[in-house]
């Protein structure tokens, strides 16, 4: 069985009386380990792919499958229980609390999923430490570099042990540099085991993972199972 | 997430905006703290009110004064004889309703003079010796004049202790109490030997101050000695009464002074030269106030027979003045309650307001809580939390602040009535503090609870 299953999705916005198909009969399986890129340039629908895989929104038809239930029709309550349990996002603007620490960052999805504050602390200094930012976790987001809010964004979306991770433009914000260590870190994640979902507009970084889905127009235009060149980047890379 | 944690999240948010937190406390602080102070001011006007009346005798008390006959028995007006001691021994022997009956002859007029000092008393009057329970007076010194006194119209006379003050010193100005029985005192030339004094009547406000006062050294007072007014003193104008009195024997004041009837043609003030047997005063005392009616009619009843049905009396209760109390004090509460009311209302429209300015800075914030996991049940119970916890504060600031004020209200007006707080007043106020606060997060947490996630993220 499949962690994802999405059969003949469409999501469909109505803008000023036209209908505009976000997505239109998307079917999709994603495997539980896969390292998977979404490409497309912008409007092409992988934003509004990435928000219904991550149950951050309903598809107007169609059914998904996520981990074994179906969560087409879910309550928003559902949902949030799921996004919370499940699914850890990655988004190109680090979205961090400015008012917390790291370390209470890091902790707020388990917050809302009811661990105990002991709990909390220790998972928390864990996951920092694997992306080695455990010595900063009383600074606040403000006072670390890009590539670090982005590295406790990440710690973030770990530390629930979710099924699924999303990273919206991981690098779009970053340097050059910064950004290929952020993939990196990806990479690693993958290779432990965790099913990472890259969503992107630049064909190059989506070349690290082994399989991409290129979207245009709200179809999956083409199915690259690159599994080879991308091997070969990973390889270079490492 | 639950309620410990949104509580916590509460308070971090207060302490970090912490000055548009007191701004937007300060509602809730002014409200509160008014709502109590008012209620505080009016129990203390409602208490020192109440003093009054009993001081004079309670809502028990009746008195049946003498009037003109009314149009309609005009003809028959040679035939009334007015208030007389007949009335007197007729509800004694036929109003069992009427407790106690106290038959007053008053002399109008009167001056006191001895010791070199002349004082024009608010009361002299000739009473029976039953007038120390009818207005509830208490002999310090000395004792009352008893019905051997009366009967054989002795030259005695019980004073209060503000004929004393006048006449031989008061406290205050000589340095020790004078108790000045045995003296002779002078009544419009008539001799009167002083066997008994009152204690000194006044209320708690006035009791504390004049403690207060002895506890402090005297203010400068400089220049000739001098009586300086009523204006500063504030004491009520019932004990004053109590103690500006001179009582006499009735018997004595009828034959030393051939006083009595109502006052003379000059009113209140004027000698009257002319001989008068009716009584001025006929004061009724009924057991219970619960048979106030049933003992009114009864009295009637008595007094039409022996007037031979001529109504040349009438009653006068304390009926309407505690009416009045209960009134006014029921007014004062609504006005004020109104008033406090509003001001709590604004302070919950301020946080509502602050609540929806902060909502919509917290936009994104709300979208990465969301994003993580938060429901639209948790992010609705952190934003109604945080206006609860403003309230709450509030709330609890301003109850502290209803003190500050009470007393600085006092310190400023202190001829007042002595507010009194009252725990309920506080509750109150609190508890609609409170409910303040839940409504005004209400729409503010449920405009956040609704936001599509996807939308906030994005927000700029």
């Amino acid at each position: 069985m499949s962690l994802v299953e999405l059969r003949n999705v469409s999501k469909i916005y109505h803008l000023g009386g036209e209908e505009i198909r976000a997505l239109d009969n998307v079917s999709l399986d994603i495997e539980s380990g896969e390292f998977i890129s979404i490409i497309g340039p912008s409007g092409s629908g992988k934003s509004t792919l990435m928000h219904i895989l991550g149950c951050l929104d309903s598809p107007t038809s169609g059914t998904i499958k996520l981990d074994g239930t179906m969560i087409q029709g879910a309550s928003p309550r559902e949902l949030a229980r799921i996004r919370n349990r499940k699914i850890g996002f990655v988004f190109q603007f680090f979205n961090l609390l400015p008012k917390l620490n790291v370390l209470q960052n890091v902790e707020l999805p388990m917050v809302y999923s009811g661990v105990s504050a002991r709990e909390r602390h220790e998972r928390a200094v864990a996951a920092l430490k694997m992306v080695d930012l455990e010595n900063r976790s009383k600074h606040r987001p403000s006072q670390l570099s890009g590539g670090q809010q982005q590295r406790v964004a990440i710690a973030r979306a770990l530390v629930n042990s979710p099924k699924i991770i999303f990273a919206d433009e991981p690098t779009g914000n970053l340097d050059t540099n910064t950004g290929e260590a952020i993939l990196q870190l990806f990479c690693k994640l993958s290779r432990e085991g965790s099913t990472v979902i890259l969503v992107t507009h630049d064909p190059e970084i989506a070349a690290v993972t082994p399989r991409r889905i290129e979207i245009r127009d709200g179809k999956i235009a083409e199915k690259v199972d690159a599994r080879l060149a991308g091997l070969d980047r990973v390889a270079r890379t490492f | 997430m639950n309620l410990w944690n949104a509580i916590v999240i509460g308070f971090k948010e207060i302490w970090a905006h912490k000055f548009r937190s007191v701004l937007t406390m300060l509602g809730i602080i002014l409200g509160v703290s008014s709502l109590v102070a008012m209620s505080a001011m009016v129990k203390g006007i409602e208490i020192g009110a109440k003093e009054a009346l009993v001081a004079i005798g309670g809502l028990q008390k009746i008195r049946i004064e003498a009037q003109k006959v009314p149009i309609y028995q005009r003809y028959l007006t040679d035939q009334a004889v007015g208030v007389t001691l007949n009335d007197v021994y007729a509800l004694q022997s036929s109003a069992p309703l009427a407790a106690l009956v106290s038959p007053e002859m008053r002399l109008y007029g009167a001056t006191v003079s001895a010791n070199g000092k002349t004082y024009r008393p608010w009361v002299c009057t000739g009473v029976w010796p039953v007038a120390i329970e009818m207005y509830e007076h208490v002999v310090e010194h000395g004792r009352m004049f008893n019905e051997i006194d009366d009967e054989m119209a002795r030259s005695v006379c019980v004073i209060g202790t503000e004929v004393r003050d006048e006449i031989f010193g008061s406290p205050q100005q000589v340095g020790h109490e004078i108790i000045p029985l045995g003296e002779t005192i002078n009544i419009n030339g008539q001799s009167l030997t002083i066997i008994g004094m009152f204690q000194h009547y006044e209320n708690e406000q006035d009791r504390k101050q004049r403690e207060l006062a002895l506890q402090q050294a005297e203010p400068n007072k400089t220049g000739p000695a001098r009586s300086r007014g009523w204006g500063t003193t504030s004491q009520n104008w019932a004990f004053k009464l109590k103690n500006a009195s001179v009582l006499i024997p009735l018997n004595t004041i009828w034959i030393k002074f051939r006083a009595g009837g109502t006052a003379g043609p000059g009113g209140w003030g004027a000698t009257v030269a002319a001989a008068d047997p009716r009584l001025s005063v006929l004061e009724v005392k009924v057991a219970e106030v619960e048979h106030l009616n049933a003992a009114l009619q009864q009295i009637r009843n008595v007094l039409m027979s022996t007037h031979k049905g001529i109504e040349d009396f009438y009653f006068r209760t304390q009926e309407e003045w505690a009416e009045n109390i209960d009134t006014f004090v029921r007014n004062a509460r609504m006005s004020g309650s109104i008033i406090a009311g509003i001001s709590l209302l604004v302070g919950g429209i301020g946080i509502m307001n602050i609540m929806l300015a902060s909502i919509s800075g917290r936009i994104r914030e709300i979208g990465i809580r969301k994003a993580v996991g938060a429901g639209t049940g948790a992010v609705f119970i952190q934003i109604l939390v945080e206006s609860v916890v403003i309230a709450v504060v509030g709330g609890l600031a301003g109850l502290a602040g209803s003190y500050a004020l009470v007393r600085s209200m006092s310190s400023f007006s202190p001829t007042g009535n002595d507010p009194v707080i009252t725990v309920t007043a506080m509750a109150i106020a609190f508890g609609f503090s409170v409910c303040i606060g839940i409504l005004a997060g209400l729409i503010p947490a449920f405009k956040a609870a609704r936001l599509d996630p996807i939308v906030a993220l994005r927000y700029e």
